[in-house]
């Protein structure tokens, strides 16, 4: 007995040692990205960025275009994606939370939730862009809309599912009908959560660049026109990224360096709101 | 004689309110269904957008599309073969990488990790889960892969060119971006889900099954081993497979540092590209209904490859999550 002892204690250290080596090479690389990602993004960081119009090659100027673009497709799609995503989380956790469909929607929506976004890029691509002949912004918003839906889907289910039924049934019990309960009881209950899960669907689209490659496309100038191509930062990071030009380089870098940061701090607020969830 | 009739009005008016209310109510949750509903038709809407518009590769290349390498714009000759050599080389290194690290951290952060720091690490390795591929590709292509092609690659070559087998593997001059730049970006990327499904899968181990193993005089590592690991395979395969289906599909990250050359190569240190990479460089680009629909019947193959592991890896997650249920 005692002669295998010193070989299992050594097993264990050894192993161990390389769970803590994993953790440490796991941190180190966040680390890495995070760092590299400040030094050279907040060289280029100026006034100009957010005021000026993307450059031409070869000369100085801002993301502003696309900044703004960004924000005009992410909130279109947040405002189509929501509402839909919302609604059918409630009928997930309401109204069918025993049926078929319910079982089929969300096996369905947990692959939709990890699918290849460059897909849905084909996809409205396939459904808006062809049939309209001409990329444009409402198609962009359309193709993150579909990315928006499955992530809402998922935590409006949840967060309605920790609704405790003794507060539908006070509802019903005072004679409110079952769409007033949903509306005013178990709404107002789960509000957080389903903020929450907002919060996590624009900061998972905010970044996306694969499907807004063939739907949104780029546009180097100001645009309104949600009919038109608009200028997207994630877009413009790619182009700007892959270009010969330093200036251009140094801009992607700062417009990197300005999504990490929206990402991070959205992710970090939406966890602060539920606070239970690590 | 009044006070009837006063009645009388207030139950019609109680009628008309519940009547309201029950058709008020019948929208509510019709409109809910037909949302539901939604989630379903996106996803064979996916389906079926894709197979239309590869319709026209497909019928012209057959099923020599699958098998052929060449990816000729100008003679419009195109074959799916380096594209899907790509995604699945970069993605199984990627896993093969990811994986033990991935394990290794949820050990760490259940059984070794001190307490005050277990929320704070945790959070940390989720919130590499949220960093937008693009901003991977960007760090690949400006940071890590001249680290790599100044460091890592002329040790290797050196390291294995008189092994025979692995000197081809290792071959060619070193350009930094590569198959196996790739892969080790997607593994950074994949990691964060691996770590963190692994993790979530070893908190729904019943204590009592470890006390009792810690109680006969096992040590950490056994108890891990012996218990832990056997009684959560199933969800720690699906946390595999989930990160298999994010690294197949991953975009932007490979597309900075693949290189985009349509040939296979037996040298990973050589550039290639992956089926995601290819749409995104070429789409808006492609000029000619054929080379579109091509490209198209990529993403068709793509859709399928990680529809099929999306799926296995759900149902597993589901079998060992009703387990824990019960």
């Amino acid at each position: 007995m005692s002669s295998i002892y010193p070989r299992r204690k050594a097993t264990n250290g050894i192993m161990m040692v390389l769970c803590v080596v994993a953790a440490a090479i796991g941190l180190a690389w966040l680390a890495l990205i995070l760092g590299a990602l400040l030094y050279n993004g907040v060289a280029g960081l100026n006034v100009a960025v957010f005021t000026e119009m993307t450059p031409p090659p070869g000369e100085a100027g801002g993301l502003l275009n696309a900044i703004v673009g960004s924000l005009v497709i992410t909130v279109i799609a947040v405002i189509i994606g929501t509402p839909i995503g919302i609604m059918a989380g409630t009928y997930m956790a309401e109204y069918g939370r025993f049926s078929k469909l319910t079982t089929a929607v969300r096996f369905i929506n947990d692959i939709l939730l990890s699918a290849p976004s460059i897909i849905v890029g084909l996809f409205v691509y396939e459904l808006i862009v062809r049939p309209m002949g001409h990329f444009s912004a409402i198609a962009g918003a359309f193709a993150l809309a579909v990315l928006v839906i499955p992530v809402v889907v998922r935590t409006t289910e949840d967060m309605l599912n920790l609704v405790p039924n003794a507060l539908r049934e006070a509802g019903t019990a005072i004679g409110a009908p079952r769409w007033i309960v949903i509306r005013s009881v178990a709404y107002r209950a789960a509000l957080s959560g389903i903020v929450t899960g907002i919060l996590l669907a624009i900061a998972r689209i905010s970044g996306e660049t694969a499907p807004l490659l063939f739907t949104a496309l780029n546009n180097q100038f100001w645009s309104s026109d949600l009919n038109a191509p608009m200028a997207s930062l994630p877009v413009t990071i790619f182009q700007f990224a892959l270009s010969p030009y330093e200036e251009w380089q140094q801009l992607a870098w700062t417009g990197a360096l300005i999504i990490t940061l929206t990402v991070l701090g959205l992710s970090i607020f939406a966890r602060s709101l539920t606070g239970r969830k690590g | 004689m009044t006070l009837a009739m006063a009645e009388q009005r207030v139950d019609a008016r109680r009628d008309k309110a519940v009547k309201r209310f029950a058709l008020t109510d019948a929208v509510f949750a019709g409109i809910s269904r037909a949302a539901a509903i939604l989630v379903l038709l996106i996803l064979s809407g996916v389906a079926i957008s894709l197979v239309v518009g590869s319709w026209q590769a497909l019928s012209t290349f057959g099923f020599s599309f699958l098998t052929t390498e060449s990816w000729n714009p100008v003679t419009e000759k195109f074959g799916a073969l380096a594209p899907i050599y790509g995604t699945v080389v970069t993605s199984a290194i990627a896993i093969l990488i990811a994986v033990p690290i991935g394990i290794g951290i949820a050990i760490f952060l259940t059984e070794l990790c001190p307490r005050p720091l277990r929320r704070p690490i945790g959070i940390a390795v989720e919130l590499l889960a949220g960093i937008p591929s693009i901003i991977y590709g960007i760090w690949g292509l400006f940071v890590f892969a001249p680290f790599v092609q100044t460091t890592i690659q002329p040790f290797v070559i050196n390291l294995f060119k008189d092994v025979p087998g692995l000197s081809s593997l290792f071959a060619g001059p070193p350009y930094g971006i590569g198959m196996l730049t790739s892969a080790m970006i997607l593994a950074i990327m994949v990691l964060p889900f691996v770590t963190s499904i692994t993790k979530d899968v070893f908190d729904t181990v019943p204590a009592v099954l470890k006390e009792s193993a810690y109680g006969i005089g096992c040590t950490t590592w056994e108890v891990i081993r012996r218990i832990v690991i056997p009684y959560t395979r199933v969800g720690i395969m699906g946390g595999i497979m989930l990160g298999l289906g994010r690294a197949l599909g991953e975009t932007m990250a490979v597309t900075f540092v693949i290189g985009n050359a349509h040939r296979i190569s037996p040298s990973l240190f050589a550039p290639g590209t992956t089926i995601s990479a290819t749409i995104a460089n070429e789409f808006t680009e492609a000029d000619g209904e054929l080379y579109t629909s091509s490209l198209i019947a990529l993403g068709l193959i793509l859709f399928f490859i990680t529809l099929i592991i999306l799926a296995i890896a759900r149902y597993m997650l589901m079998r060992i999550g009703r387990k824990a249920g019960a």
